[in-house]
């Protein structure tokens, strides 16, 4: 097999992935296992995002980190922001 | 040769740059967003089970249409780029951006269908029927119209974007060694993609 060919059977199987994951996501949230739930639609969606960023968005092949690490410390910083203030109002 | 200036830069360096600045620019998207998601987190704290109750009120049929439509969209994005950089096919990576530009003009038709049902049922911000409504679905719906709102018009923007680098693509005037342009919209695009993917399931799977 060629060499682009692969990249491009990579990209297919990327997409497919994601495919597969926004069903196994929609049939879990049917199933109504409910309070964590949105634990699982929410770590479902940080798994499609992640493929995304590293392989359609190549940050997989990124040789800077700077580059490499931008998206991940902004979205930690972010899930802090959001868990924290969610635990206060919860607990308040 | 390059032409133009020469301030010591290579073309090596100004790609990188070109990439720096498209990727300052995502992280100031997804802070947008993020402010967002925020506020969704604070009022679905307090109301749980109005949050539970309006999400039943979307189809969950076409958010899952919607979302397969953006990840396809994603793929033939991806796959303009290669054609271009690695494989220098000026009419397939044409190809490959309409079929992305098509599949935004799929998801916004969807969208708008979505939110004319509501407009018929009176669900839409400051209308008497929600205001009527407990505070809690005032609120899911007041978001569920902002966010994806603002997630359709980067859609939009995305859409204009590609279709005018589709344009230079057939001009050449994008060509092989001078895509950065293509992937740097590609790359919105995908960005675009990745906020979905949140929205999608903080809305459409909840109850």
């Amino acid at each position: 097999m060629t060499h682009s060919a692969t990249h491009q059977l990579r990209y297919i199987g990327i997409w497919l992935a994601l495919v597969v994951l926004t069903i196994v996501t929609v049939t879990t949230a049917g199933l109504g296992v409910g309070r964590i739930g949105i634990l699982i639609v929410l770590a479902i969606a940080a798994t499609k995002s992640t493929l995304v960023l590293l392989w359609f968005m190549h940050l997989a092949t990124e040789k800077r980190l700077l580059l490499k690490l931008l998206v991940p410390i902004a979205v930690g910083v972010l899930a802090i922001f959001i868990g924290l203030t969610y635990t206060d109002v919860l607990t308040r | 040769m390059e032409t133009g200036i020469n301030v010591g830069l290579e073309i090596r360096d100004k790609k990188v740059f070109s990439r720096v600045g498209m990727w300052l620019f995502i992280l100031s998207e997804i802070l947008i967003f993020g402010g967002l998601f925020l506020l969704y987190a604070m009022y679905r704290a307090k109301h749980p089970a109005d949050f539970h109750a309006a999400s039943l009120e979307l189809s969950r049929f076409d958010g899952t249409l919607n979302t397969i439509v953006l990840l396809t969209s994603s793929l033939t994005a991806a796959l303009a780029v290669f054609s271009l950089q690695e494989l220098n096919k000026r009419r397939r990576t044409a190809l490959y951006l309409a079929a992305t530009v098509g599949c935004g003009l799929v998801f916004l038709v969807v969208k708008a269908f979505e939110w004319g049902a509501k407009f018929e049922h009176g669900l839409y911000p400051r209308a008497a029927v929600l205001d009527a409504r407990p505070h809690g679905e005032i609120l899911y719906f007041g978001l569920y119209f902002m966010m994806t709102g603002l997630h359709a018009l980067h859609v939009i923007i995305g859409m204009v974007l590609l279709s005018v680098v589709l344009v230079w693509v057939l001009q050449s005037k994008v060509s092989q060694q001078r895509s950065a342009i293509l992937e740097n919209g590609v790359l919105y695009w995908h960005l675009v993609d990745v906020i979905w993917i949140f929205l999608f399931p903080l809305f459409y799977l909840i109850s």
